[in-house]
């Protein structure tokens, strides 16, 4: 369906958001080329604009294209661009997939990402690599957008490496230090992993259908044909779920590979926020739901994604208790969050998951930028032991921070209650109770973190005099993105208004005629809104105790942390070293991967049999063969006459003979 | 009677008798000698043969032969005039210029 309004079809449009800002990387780029090295000044005002205005726009088309396309709430696949592949009997075309979830997602990656766009303007403005920087950022637009918006499962990939590279080049953005050009490339490495994973779901899905003897002509990895065939995967539907979630592991951040994201915390703040909270860590999130019609058919697959979502929900709100930078107990945050929306999508509450992966788009960016405001304010200070007290100092910054707090934590009206109590019910709803208390007990430590943090960086006394004195507040360009996206996680939940409490839960029902519900909502109807009501007012007590006491804490019994860290001394190096799993990969993984590379790669494969045998032998031997020949040559004539006559006398005596 | 065959043997013998001078003797103008022993063994061969047939074949051949010996010889002796003003001997052991 073509939809053509001021001759502009929709599926133009489609391809018109993720072009807009391919183009602006194509012109930051050439900007950033031409001023390499210092040759010339950053045209800093221009480079602004392009990276600034063209993620905007792109948000405008989607506006647009979202108020067009969102009935029916299917959505449609574009007329392909072009024949992307063809060999053989495997095609995939690039062709765009418009309807209620890649609408969505699109409007909060523009949405969130044009706000951080504007951030960086303020943020980066020292920095000699401005040009470098927006090109980068504009092509993970791109890449992201791609992802998103793509209508079969290679270019769905296609766009999930092109954010992990664009991943690997922001946060090794300031490579010239080898630990953060490290991180950057612990990134990449970590995402690979998971790559192989998503790969070989891909592989099977592809060959369990064209062994079938099965055609279609957008290719056998298109959504609407792989929904189409989803009986004929029945039976390899698990191994292709586990598979693709492996996939899902690596890209956003669940054990075991959540390892690169703590690190990644060095590159630059306004990086962390748009790619590791807002928009790529949530791709695998996305991924699922996109395949929700095959993780349906697997009941085995979903258990498994909920438990280890909230498994990592726990260990890692745990180890946010103890973090002292500030940007790594956003980390954890993250991780943690992204835990939760895992859970929802392994439980069936898919559109739940999506919900939280919105809201917490709005609190979590808008935390990372107000840490990035803090940081750049203080000159580059991240630990929050020699903080405190900003609040004087920082007032929007610390308004905007502590809506996002109150957001996170989930208390009510802000964002994070809805999402995340909607998550908690349906999972409770559907039979999971002991990771339902799991994820009880988790939403209290979040809370207790997330004032932790708050008090310490912007209650109390400053414990830095000299610090605080430099403190002053961020400019608009940094301030204007905070207050927009602080708003949007007071207000942003109330779409999704539960029943229970009177409202009339919008964002539950959009969703519902994409994920075929049948099933879940007699599921969730059959226990009631008593029981929802209680179980949430349970919730929202226990987070709003845990958070006051955390703020009490923090902000006025300082001191005793740091006796009541020494007493339970053990535990706090537990979970302040992040319960040392960096440094069991390291002697798993790393170290005999490096060791086999030195001593058996490098000493005797390449030195010995390449080096000496192959290539010296050989010159060695044809040495030695023409050492020999050449003693034929002895210079005396009379060598040479003999030769002459025996050769005559054997020629002669053949014929005679 | 002193048929083909003898004279045929004969001219082996000398023939070889050339060939062991050539590859034996270390002095140049020796080695030449053998060479003319060799080419004095191929006439007589050339003669005996044409005294067996009856015509003059044969002795036409050997004039040839002995022209072209004299002329050759004239040429060698000119290289080994010229290698003995270089190396101040002629034994053809040392003469190793094209060694390896």
């Amino acid at each position: 369906m073509e939809n053509l309004l001021f001759g502009i079809s929709v599926g133009s449009l489609a391809a018109l958001i993720p072009a807009l800002p391919l183009i602006g990387a194509l012109l930051n780029g050439l900007i950033a080329l031409l001023c390499r090295s210092g040759k010339r000044d950053v045209p800093k005002s221009l480079v602004s604009v392009i990276g600034v205005t063209l993620p905007v726009l792109a948000f405008a088309v989607a506006c647009y294209l979202f108020s067009l396309a969102k009935d029916p709430a299917t959505g449609f696949t574009t007329q392909p661009l072009w024949n992307w592949i063809s060999i053989g009997d495997f095609s995939a075309s690039v062709s765009f997939k418009v309807d209620r979830l890649s609408l969505l997602m699109t409007l909060v990656v523009t949405g969130v990402g044009s706000l951080i766009h504007l951030y960086s303007v303020g943020y980066m403005a020292h920095d000699k690599g401005f040009a470098r920087y927006f090109t980068y950022l504009n092509l993970f637009l791109f890449a992201m957008l791609v992802l998103i918006l793509g209508a079969n499962l290679p270019l769905l990939f296609v766009g999930w490496e092109g954010v992990g590279i664009c991943s690997y080049l922001l946060i090794g953005f300031w490579f010239e230090d080898p630990e953060k050009a490290a991180a950057g490339k612990k990134a990449f490495l970590v995402n690979r992993i998971g790559d192989l994973g998503f790969l070989l779901g891909m592989f099977l899905i592809y060959s369990t259908l064209s062994a079938k003897g099965l055609q279609a002509p957008g290719g056998l990895l298109s959504f609407e044909v792989l929904e189409q065939y989803k009986g004929d995967l029945f039976l390899v539907a698990t191994p292709i779920c586990l598979l693709l979630f492996v996939g899902a592991m690596g890209k956003s951040a669940q054990i075991p590979l959540y390892v690169w994201l703590p690190d990644a915390m060095a590159g630059p703040t306004p990086v962390s926020a748009l790619i590791h909270a807002a928009t790529m860590v949530t791709a695998g999130v996305y991924m699922i739901a996109r395949m929700h019609f095959l993780y349906a058919l697997s009941p085995i697959a979903m258990q498994v994604v909920a438990t280890v979502g909230m498994s990592t929900a726990f260990f890692a709100a745990l180890i946010a208790l103890t973090q002292s930078d500030i940007k790594k107990v956003l980390a954890y945050s993250t991780v943690s969050q992204l835990g939760y929306m895992f859970f929802a999508v392994g439980c069936g509450a898919f559109s739940a998951g999506i919900f939280h992966l919105m809201t917490h788009a709005f609190f979590k960016a808008c935390l990372f930028l107000g840490s990035g405001s803090v940081i750049h304010a203080l000159g580059g200070e991240q630990n929050i032991w020699k903080m405190g007290g900003l609040r004087k100092r920082m007032p929007i910054t610390f308004l905007t921070f502590a809506a996002s707090v109150l957001a996170i934590s989930g208390i009510f009206p802000f964002a994070g209650f809805f999402s995340k109590d909607a998550i908690l019910w349906q999972g409770f709803a559907t039979g999971h109770v002991v990771l339902w208390a799991i994820g009880f007990a988790t939403s209290g430590l979040t809370a207790f973190y997330m004032f932790r943090l708050l008090a310490a960086v912007f209650l109390g006394k400053p414990r830095d005099e000299h610090l605080y004195q430099h403190a002053h507040e961020s400019p608009p360009t940094m301030t204007i993105p905070l207050i927009l996206l602080g708003l949007l996680g007071a207000v942003g939940g109330w779409i999704g208004f539960p029943e229970a409490l009177k409202g009339s839960d919008r964002f539950f029902h959009w969703f519902a005629p994409i994920f075929a519900y049948e099933e879940f909502f007699a599921k969730l109807e059959a226990r009631g809104h008593g029981l929802e009501l209680v179980l949430t007012l349970m919730t929202l007590i226990w987070v709003v105790h845990l958070g006051l006491i955390a703020n009490v804490l923090y902000s006025q019994k300082i001191g005793r942390m740091g006796a009541l860290a020494e007493k339970f001394a053990p535990v706090h190096r537990l979970l302040s070293n992040k319960f040392y799993v960096d440094e069991i990969y390291n002697f798993l993984f790393v170290k005999p991967i490096l060791l086999v590379s030195e001593k058996v790669l490098w000493k005797f494969a390449d030195q010995k049999v390449v080096d000496s045998l192959m290539v010296e032998g050989t010159a060695e031997t044809v040495g030695l063969l023409g050492r020999t020949f050449a003693m034929l040559q002895t210079g005396m004539i009379q060598t040479y006459v003999l030769l002459f006559a025996v050769g005559a006398i054997v020629f002669i005596g053949y014929f005679v003979l | 009677m002193v048929t083909l065959a003898h004279y045929l043997t004969l001219s082996a013998i000398l023939f070889s008798i050339g060939v062991t001078g050539v590859v034996c003797r270390r002095n140049t103008l020796v080695i030449f000698m053998s060479i003319e022993l060799m080419l004095n063994a191929a006439n007589l061969t050339f003669i005996a043969f044409g005294r067996h047939h009856g015509n003059a074949a044969g002795q036409t051949i050997a004039f040839f032969v002995i022209a072209l010996a004299a002329a050759e010889i004239a040429v060698g002796l000119a290289i080994i005039v010229a290698i003995f003003k270089k190396l101040g001997t002629v034994d053809v052991g040392d003469i190793r210029f094209l060694k390896g």
